[in-house]
């Protein structure tokens, strides 16, 4: 998040898309639900599915699936259009503007109403609510990101900020809600192909030097592959061994009969978990690992606070903390790493990483810190971008619609789209194994819109076949409004219905991210 | 603006309540309905005071400061009428102690303590209802609810579920979902905020039941391991088991400022599943099979070792995971950068 969560309650317009904020952020919902109803904030709900929030919302604006450019560029159409602006912002802060102009010059109103379904004047009173209120704020998710085109999206809303200066002060900013307790942290410390710590860039010699003296090694200068493209490089055999830390892949990635093939090809899989889970199913290693009650360590939340885990209760058997397997078996390769406790390593992020300098175990042991904090004296920042942007002068990027890499035909006529709901969590390893969140929903859906239903011959709680290009499961029907339509929507938590059989591998080229929230799907009664 | 209380002159802010000036200038006034984070009704009648020249005793906690008030928080009177507030709470429903999880950590129990009501002075009432506990998350016994509302108001002022309202007049009166539905055949979503804000007993964490309260318990302050809000909460420990997650009653911490969801709150018995992977294993024969930690970890650092010099570092890959700690995920990153000697490390960001 460029802002705080704590923020949140000083907007005085929210545009929110992407995010089933009450479901799968409750905590930060509350925020913004009390903004609305007790100081009159708007909500601009942008959204296909008819979610919790759009209760709340002043203007819902409901578009198809995968047309996240087209109503985010027929906005600032509009605010070009009626002279919107913030021009002192746009001259003093960016560089690029005209060449936006001219890009979103044709998505105006009604070209937008065709592409997304978002009627005409529902989207110049929205575009006028974002542009007009004194502090707005972007609030995303991966409703936005997972999309081949999500990179687009993302600087979509980014365009939109800085057009209307809607960025850089309390209330406003484009805020995305992370979802994993600590996929910050993770990126934060350099597990990604291209960035060490801090996001320092590994083809960048300069960047490497600090890590390469640090660890008193020289480090590779290639980028490396990203979880996709790992896995398509295990299936060609390129890749011959993985260690996985923590993570499902055979219930989390798309198409999971590629990934299935992928794994089964590896000379050796290595998995650290706690619970045995669909991946363990296929190592040949498998390590007892600690969770976040057993463990002493830091997670850094959405809004870049980095916290404190203290482990409460004793480890389970022989399982070891990730970090004393990964000290062992570094240690078996030959390195010379002495770290005895969780506080030994961030004494070296401290070192090594320039945005957790000042973040130390004394210093965050009441309340965390929000980084960038470069020293020890530094009170963190709540806020980024408030003066410049990281790279000086923010850029106008230019973005076009284009459709989903699926689309729906007479064999696979509706459109998936997936996500999570309030009572689990992720590939549900933890919360399927909680009584009260099993209690709550013990069994894998699919949401039909009743009319689709009443053409398919389904009522509540029969048992649906639902295929795609890649695959076919079974589950049980929800009929509800909650999707339009022509949209159905599964929740990937479920092994014996795992919704990634049938989810399209194909990859934004930038970021590749899957295009989780699109395929195409056909949906029958189970005979 | 200048108020007195007990004697003391007290600075205040236009806009701050009676009852907040005492606070910030260390003079006690008990109250049970009131809560920092919630809009002050005046209810209870516990937090009454003398304020000269008024008619009648004024509820302190919804009472604007007004400069110049001389206002007494101990007078005989004061202390009378608080006493027939608590007396007449009591009258209603049934306050059992004695296996009350909230006893030692209920504000109904210190009030009647401080103030010495040892017998309580009107009879106890009809019989007992019957506890609702069909969910598995939160047990109500309105046997003990004192009906301050704070559940009513937590729920619709901090949460904004909208789930919880008042019902029914005098002695009818009621707290609870509509139409007298129980929490689970409501629309409730069990965040567990009225559990949080109920100053008695009457609203409970199920799976922590006799299983120990109070000074029994080692609360460890720590972060929430689901979604990315960063919520902090106290796992509530005794005899090396998790009883409960709970936050605190007041002054809780940014960024959840003590709300949790069902899943920070009510998810954390995974944690003593007996599926719980305990001893390292290696695959024989294809079948998974136990194995020391030596003898796990030589056959992970062979296998790594072999395809290294027969095959170059980028013929080895990692997942690292947005589950583990920020320590966990540098170490992760450092090993195949530092000590395999490729960039083929991600995690699960994108999914």
């Amino acid at each position: 998040m460029t802002n705080s969560i704590a923020d949140l309650e000083q907007s005085d317009c929210f545009l929110i898309t992407g995010t089933n904020t009450t479901e799968n952020h409750p905590v930060i919902s509350t925020f913004i639900k009390r903004a609305v109803t007790q100081r009159g904030a708007k909500l601009i709900l942008a959204d296909p599915r008819n979610i919790e929030l759009a209760k709340f919302a002043t203007v819902w604006l409901r578009h198809k699936p995968g047309t996240d450019v087209a109503w985010i560029n027929g906005l600032m159409n509009v605010i070009v259009s009626e002279g919107l602006l913030n021009e002192k912002f746009i001259a003093e802060r960016t560089e690029n503007v005209e060449a936006l102009k001219e890009t979103v010059k044709k998505y105006t109103p009604e070209y937008v109403e065709k592409i997304t379904g978002i009627p005409a004047e529902d989207l110049k009173k929205a575009a006028r609510l974002y542009a007009t209120s004194p502090a707005s704020a972007i609030v995303y998710a991966m409703g936005i990101t997972q999309h081949i085109n999500g990179t687009d999206n993302v600087k979509s809303l980014a365009n939109l900020s800085m057009i209307t200066g809607q960025i850089g002060r309390p209330g406003t900013g484009v805020n995305p809600l992370r979802g994993q307790n600590n996929v910050q942290g993770a990126c934060d410390m350099g597990c990604l192909p291209g960035t060490l710590p801090a996001y320092k860039k590994v083809v960048e010699a300069a960047e490497r030097k600090p890590f390469e003296d640090a660890w008193g090694t020289a480090l590779p200068d290639k980028p490396g592959l990203t979880i996709p493209k790992i896995l398509d490089a295990a299936e060609h055999g390129t890749v011959k061994a993985l260690m996985i830390m923590g993570e499902n892949p055979m219930m989390s990635d798309p198409d999971l009969d590629h990934v299935e093939k992928a794994l089964k090809k590896l000379d050796v899989l290595v998995v650290q978990d706690i619970f045995p889970n669909e991946t363990t199913a296929f190592a040949h290693v498998v390590l007892p690992s600690t969770g976040w009650a057993e463990k002493d360590g830091t997670f850094s939340n959405t809004e870049r606070r980095v916290q404190r885990v203290r482990k409460a209760v004793q480890k389970p058997g022989e399982a070891l903390d990730d970090w004393q397997i990964l000290s062992l078996i570094a240690g078996k390769l030959g390195a010379n790493w002495n770290y005895t406790s969780p506080k030994d390593i961030m004494d070296e992020i401290n070192k090594v990483t320039p945005s957790y300098a000042g973040i130390t175990y004394d210093r965050i042991e009441k309340a965390g810190i929000q980084w960038p904090c470069p020293n020890t004296e530094h009170p963190g920042t709540p806020i980024l971008h408030s003066a410049a942007f990281t790279r000086g002068k923010g850029l106008f990027s230019v973005c076009e619609h284009i459709p989903p890499a699926e689309e729906t035909d007479k064999k696979f006529p509706f459109v998936l789209t997936t996500g999570r709901i309030l009572y689990q969590y992720h590939t549900a390893t933890m919360s399927r194994r909680s009584k009260g969140l099993v209690s709550r929903t013990p069994d894998a859906f699919i949401e039909v819109n009743p009319a689709d239903a009443e053409k398919l011959g389904i009522t509540q709680g029969d048992m649906v076949d639902v295929s795609s290009r890649r695959g076919s499961i079974r589950v049980s029907a929800e009929v509800s409004n909650k999707c339009d339509k022509g949209v159905v929507f599964i929740p990937f938590h479920y092994t014996e219905a795992a919704v990634n059989k049938l989810t399209n591998k194909a990859i934004d080229p930038v970021a590749n991210i899957p295009e989780y929230k699109v395929c195409a799907v056909n949906v029958r009664k189970a005979k | 603006m200048v108020l007195t209380i007990d004697g003391i002159k007290c600075e205040f802010t236009q806009g701050q309540t009676v009852y907040e000036v005492a606070k910030e200038n260390g003079v006690y006034i008990p109250v049970l309905c009131h809560h920092e984070q919630i809009k002050p009704v005046g209810a209870c009648r516990v937090c009454v005071v003398e304020v000269e020249k008024a008619r009648s005793l004024i509820a302190s906690c919804a009472m604007p400061a007004e400069d110049g008030m001389i206002v007494y928080t101990n007078t005989e009177r004061v202390l009378k009428a608080r006493k027939l507030a608590v007396e007449l709470l009591l009258t209603q429903g049934h306050h059992n102690c004695i296996t009350c999880e909230s006893s030692g950590n209920c504000v109904l129990q210190d009030l009647v303590y401080s103030l010495g009501i040892d017998t309580p002075r009107f009879n106890e009432p009809e019989k007992l209802k019957e506890l609702e506990q069909a969910n598995e998350m939160i047990v109500r016994d309105m046997n003990k609810c004192v009906l301050c509302g704070l559940c009513v108001r937590a729920c619709n002022e901090v949460q904004v579920n909208q789930v919880l309202d008042y019902a029914g007049r005098g002695p009818t009166a009621s707290v609870g979902p509509a139409f007298g539905l129980t929490y689970e055949n409501s629309d409730c979503v069990f965040c567990g905020e009225c559990v949080r804000i109920c100053p008695v007993g009457a609203l409970i964490e199920k799976q922590g039941r006799f299983k120990g309260r109070g000074k029994d318990l080692e609360l460890v302050r720590t972060t929430c391991g689901y979604c990315g809000v960063g919520c902090q909460m106290d796992v509530n420990v005794k005899d090396g088991k998790i009883v409960k997650v709970t936050t605190p009653r007041e002054d809780a911490p940014a960024p959840n400022n003590g709300s949790l969801c069902i899943k920070g709150r009510f998810g954390y018995d995974f944690v003593s599943n007996p599926e719980r992977l305990t001893k390292p294993m290696i695959r024989v024969g294809g079948e998974l099979k136990e194995a020391t930690w030596d003898e796990a970890i030589s056959y992970v650092a062979e296998k790594l070792g072999s395809i290294k010099k027969q095959s170059g570092p980028d013929a080895i890959a990692g997942f690292s995971s947005a589950r583990c700690t920020n320590e966990e995920n540098y170490l992760f990153q450092k090993f195949l950068r530092a000590v395999v000697g490729t960039n083929n490390v991600d995690h699960c960001a994108r999914l």
